[in-house]
């Protein structure tokens, strides 16, 4: 033990002696450990930043959305089928246990005038639970009540964005604002959500009550269809439990016989999560691998430095032999000052990694996640390679005639 | 008094293409305990070949090497580094100090290869050899700041710590000013009177004179051995040459 202590101090004392080439060696290494760890922290930051964005799209979610229509054998797509209603909500809201919240979603796209002009928003008609399914606060006022969406008043609740562009001064409660030329009172605002996963502004928009919606403002041709129904299960591990209920019972009151004829469908917020997570794994993966790729490189660099170090102290490799070191020790001694280069060169990239990453989080909206098994990772990779690209400098300088290296000049 | 070097019918051959080129032949030569020796003869003449053989740099074609009574003639590498590290002391003409590095760690340099003294104090150890040749106060210089002079008494001091069976050097005041080779060698003599087996290799007549025995090499083969006398310098004119012609 206190040989290998000897070796690693000489060791030490020979990179020290040459600090500025020892720099430029282990540069490699630190732009290789720190490009992985800061490529890494930013894809797991931005999928992070995803998973809370689709986290707040509301809680343990499913959405049931109509199957595809087929007219005279041409497919519509989803969601074009007529088959959801009004009834089907409230069938699932009285006859399912895995469910605790469930709300209707009947919407269309409307100017509103009301306020300090006019706007073009989404209208989006829902039930009391709606805000509990979605996870959205009231800022002002209150949320439409059961007695609103049965005896289908005429109330909305805004939009954080739709409020400050309507009511740029505030006191938007109690106010008329008309939509479709129907007058609606305002009585509550929504806290603000920001944009969702996709990017689009989930403040641009107005919840009345669905029942209003369907008979005022999307006129009788769409009867009692409605576009989806959000759900909320009753916690995240019945999930499962729940898209197997709703469809049972979505079948029965379809009189659905086979699930080839299911005329809707479930997606549930871990499956759009692993749609988007999946995208970000990727691109984290590729990030890494590239920074990793670099990391390699700089082992090239240091096998290089080592090899002309080899050459350049051919003369201390013969002093070295002829008071009596070993083939090994030569070995060694070389082995270790490349281990040593590349671990300072693996420490300090760890520590400008958590610099940069620093950095990142002050001018830009990610926030890069360091994971220390990536860092260690990382550490015992460069140590790995400077091993690796040691090993062969260190046994040309290992295997050197003592007669030639005394010689050399 | 024990035999420090015994070489029995030493051969050694070197091979050029397919000429073979004898650099010794036939070489017995035996070296007490406590000899100041000198290797002289001209370039070419194998001083190299039978230090580097001497030296356990090397190994002999054919014969037998006794150092310290222990047959060393055909050894593996790892086993003659330790035979170069325990019982030979090298100095080289152009010192073969390790450059940036302390006149302490160059000289604690063969103890960090030392398997059997793991316990020492290295560094205590150093100091002693370093005062010993006089450099005590230069403990923590580094090479460049040190004179030819005190670069090989650094050297010295190195090949000391060991406490080497022999003292093996090649052309140590090869580099040296008179003055200065002179100082040297009053070193190397008062480290033989302490008992220290030495062996120098040299080209020099004044270096040779200083060694109580010199073994003269001719292509390869001892031409003689003995005590160098002044008439052995060559192209020497007899001291009364002159004189007896006009007699």
């Amino acid at each position: 033990m206190n040989k290998y202590l000897k070796i690693e101090k000489a060791a030490i004392k020979s990179i020290l002696r040459n600090k500025t080439r020892s720099l430029l060696t282990s540069l490699g290494i630190i732009i290789g450990v720190s490009s992985v760890i800061v490529m890494v922290a930013l894809g797991q930051g931005s999928s992070k930043k995803i998973q809370t964005d689709i986290a707040s799209m509301g809680s343990n979610l499913l959405m049931i959305s109509p199957g595809n229509s087929i007219y005279q054998g041409i497919s519509r797509g989803s969601g074009s089928q007529q088959s959801l209603t009004l009834d089907d909500c409230e069938m699932l809201i009285e006859g399912s246990q895995y469910l605790q919240a469930v709300s209707p979603s009947v919407n269309f796209n409307g100017q509103v005038i009301g306020g300090s002009g006019n706007w073009y928003t989404r209208i989006e008609g829902v039930n009391q639970f709606y805000p509990q399914i979605r996870n959205w606060e009231i800022a002002e006022g209150n949320f439409l009540t059961a007695k609103d969406i049965k005896a289908k008043k005429k109330v909305v609740v805004l939009g954080n964005s739709v409020a400050e562009e309507l009511y740029p001064s505030g006191n938007a409660i109690g106010q008329k604002l008309r939509i479709s030329n129907t007058p609606f009172t305002i009585i509550g605002i929504l806290k603000k959500k920001g944009q969702n996963a996709m990017g689009m502004d989930q403040d641009d928009i107005i919840l009345a009550p669905s029942t209003t919606v369907l008979s005022r403002l999307k006129g009788s041709k769409y009867g009692s269809y409605i576009n989806s129904i959000y759900a909320s299960a009753v916690s995240e591990d019945v999930m499962d439990e729940a898209e197997t209920e709703i469809t049972r019972l979505l079948m029965q009151s379809h009189k659905i016989q086979s699930e080839n004829d299911i005329d809707f469908r479930i997606r549930t917020q871990s499956e759009i999560l692993e749609f988007a997570t999946s995208t970000t794994n990727t691109l984290t993966l590729l990030l890494g691998a590239i920074a990793g790729v670099s990391l390699l490189v700089g082992g090239i660099g240091i096998m290089n430095i080592m090899l002309v170090s080899v050459t350049e102290r051919t003369k201390e490799i013969g002093i070295r032999m002829s008071v009596g070191a070993r083939t090994r020790d030569i070995l060694l001694q070389f082995l270790s000052e490349s281990l040593t280069l590349s671990l300072i060169g693996g420490s300090i990239g760890i520590l400008s990694a958590v610099l940069i990453s620093a950095g990142l989080k002050q001018v830009t909206s990610l926030t890069p996640i360091i994971d220390p098994v990536i860092a260690i990772t990382a550490f015992l990779f460069s140590g790995a390679v400077g091993v690796f690209f040691g090993f062969y400098p260190a046994k040309k300088a290992a295997e050197l005639n003592p007669i030639d290296a005394l010689h050399y000049e | 008094m024990n035999t420090v070097i015994s070489l029995n019918d030493i051969n050694k051959n070197y091979y050029v293409g397919e000429i073979t080129i004898s650099a010794l032949q036939k070489v017995n030569l035996k070296i007490m305990e406590g000899e100041f020796v000198s290797i002289m003869g001209a370039s070419g003449s194998g001083k190299s070949t039978l230090m580097n053989l001497i030296g356990c740099l090397d190994v002999a074609s054919s014969g037998e090497y006794l150092l310290d009574g222990v047959n060393v003639s055909r050894l593996k590498a790892d086993e003659f580094a330790d035979i170069r590290n325990k019982k030979i002391g090298f100095v080289f003409q152009n010192f073969n100090l390790l450059p940036r590095t302390s006149a302490l760690e160059n000289v604690e340099l063969p103890l960090l290869y030392d398997r059997s003294g793991i316990l020492r104090n290295n560094t205590k150890a150093a100091r002693e050899a370093l005062i010993k040749v006089g450099l005590g106060d230069r403990l923590d210089h580094i090479p460049n700041q040190l004179s030819g002079g005190q670069k090989q008494r650094v050297a010295l001091a190195r090949a000391l710590v060991n406490n080497p069976s022999l003292i093996l050097a090649d052309e140590p005041t090869g580099n040296l000013d008179s003055s200065t080779s002179l100082e040297i060698m009053e070193l190397f003599a008062k480290l033989n009177k302490q008992g220290k087996t030495i062996l120098i290799v040299t080209h020099e007549y004044d270096i040779a004179e200083y060694t109580k025995r010199t073994v003269f090499l001719k292509d390869g083969m001892i031409q003689w051995d003995r005590k160098i006398k002044h008439s052995d310098r060559p192209n020497q004119l007899p001291v009364n040459h002159g004189k007896r012609n006009y007699e």
